[in-house]
């Protein structure tokens, strides 16, 4: 049996975003790439959607607050 | 009120999912027109807007606040036994320190353990898989003896516990012949094993070895108790091991916890670290009957995870990692501070709060924050403005 590790409770969605609308984000953040939070190339959820440092990553968390948060974590090594 | 009409109105405005459900909610009960709607939903936006915090602000000074004060009310004691019977879980105090310096492993290492399908239904299936769980050790199952004339350990095997542990007698021998690296004779209501160099030394180290041998389950799970909860069997553990109790057949992984963050960051990543951290923290707090705010919990959380790997609430984390010297030298070991960075030439650009405070300059919040500038000798306009 494959584990999902997506699947988890703990683990909210996370999802590699297109090349093109990522400047996209970042200007409405306004801020550069480097400024965004951090996500390691070795975390397992990253090795398991594949995803490459210099990746941007949308997590959609459940939050306690506001039901449904949206934040971007970038790959790095 | 027509509920499509709302939706699509509501979706013009960038407020959270959860303020729009209220807004929604209250407007279904009432038979208002369009236009009174359409009014309302801009009051209560602009409401929002009102109540998001400015940028700029000092957040993080309001979430040290809002968690220092409560935490002076919360006891001192360690050991107090939360929900789950017989097994001790550190609690208050002790137990927020342990969660915001990351500690490798929490004093009191608990897992939730969730089972998959039947096996949740039955408690025969159940104990099954806390069998597979526990850590069952050779004293477990049987005598360990020792003739020192013969050179020979005896072990005289509980026919009953092992068929408690579900273990049999095969499974046994090879476990010990393969963890001890020797033979093993079956003589019926006893096994005999062999050393194979005639030392008393050697026979005395294999009898330790075979002591702490785990013949079935996973090391670090000392003891698995299952309860019945709702309609389904949990277990609970003391000790964790996140990773090998996932992989157990009858566990469901998906929803199987432990409260080690550092277990969890490793195995399903930062993002449900931060989730873990939210949770531990603010079941620890409420445990105390202490209401603190989510949101504070959040900024803490999202600051401990931000790099990608949790790091601490303190000089060797978050704290240590301030870009400004004077800020780092007024946490914790000034002298160190100081010295490395006069060492490495170090420049405060006096950004921050805290060294503003020690040279003596308004903080550049609030009325700090903003700067006026005159332009000497350039003539007002004639409006007079």
């Amino acid at each position: 049996m494959k584990m999902k590790l997506q699947e988890h409770i703990l683990v909210p969605e996370h999802k590699i975003v297109p090349e093109k609308e990522i400047e996209n984000i970042l200007k409405t953040l306004g801020i550069k790439k480097h400024q965004l939070p951090k996500i390691r190339k070795s975390d397992p959820i990253i090795q398991e959607i594949g995803a490459k440092p210099g990746d941007v990553i949308k997590i959609t968390r459940d939050s306690l607050t506001a039901r449904k948060a949206v934040v971007y974590r970038v790959v790095v090594e | 009120m027509d509920e499509k009409w709302l939706d699509k109105q509501l979706a013009n405005y960038p407020m959270p999912d959860r303020v729009k459900e209220e807004i929604k909610a209250e407007l279904m009960k009432y038979d208002i027109t369009k236009k009174k709607a359409r009014e309302i939903i801009e009051r209560c936006y602009s409401d929002y807007l009102r109540n998001l915090m400015e940028p700029g602000e000092a957040a993080g000074i309001v979430a040290a606040q809002s968690i220092g004060e409560p935490g002076t009310q919360m006891t001192m004691r360690t050991f107090h036994y939360a929900g789950v019977a017989e097994i001790n879980v550190t609690l208050g105090l002790p137990r927020l320190i342990e969660i915001l310096d990351v500690r490798k492993t929490p004093s009191t290492p608990i897992m939730t353990i969730k089972l998959e399908g039947e096996y949740a239904k039955d408690r025969k299936l159940a104990r099954e898989v806390a069998s597979r769980i526990e850590a069952t050790y050779v004293s477990d199952i049987g005598d360990i003896s020792v003739d020192i004339y013969k050179l020979q350990i005896i072990l005289i095997p509980d026919e009953r516990a092992m068929k408690r542990k579900q273990i049999s007698r095969e499974d046994l021998i090879k476990k010990l012949e393969k963890s001890l690296k020797v033979e093993v004779e079956d003589e019926g209501d006893r096994l005999v094993i062999n050393i194979k160099e005639p030392s008393y030394r050697k026979l005395l180290q294999t009898v330790e070895k075979m002591k702490s041998q785990v013949i079935k389950g996973i090391k670090e799970i000392k003891r698995v108790i299952i309860r019945k909860e709702g309609d389904e069997y949990v277990l609970y553990t003391e000790g964790s091991n996140l990773k090998k109790v996932m992989r157990i057949k009858g566990v469901d992984y998906r929803r199987t916890v432990t409260n080690n963050i550092l277990e969890i960051a490793e195995v399903l990543g930062i993002e449900a670290a931060r989730n873990a951290i939210i949770k531990e923290a603010l079941d620890t707090l409420e445990e105390q009957g202490l209401n603190v705010d989510v949101r504070h919990i959040m900024l803490v959380a999202d600051m401990m995870t931000s790099d990608g790997q949790v790091k601490q609430v303190g000089r060797h984390g978050v704290a240590g990692e301030k870009i400004s010297v004077l800020s780092r030298a007024a946490f914790e070991v000034t002298v160190n501070h100081l010295l490395e960075a006069a060492v490495r030439g170090e420049v405060d650009n006096l950004a921050g709060v805290t060294e503003n405070v020690i040279v003596g300059q308004a903080i550049k919040l609030g009325t700090g924050d903003v700067e006026l500038v005159s332009r000497i000798g350039v003539k007002s306009h004639g409006d007079g403005s």
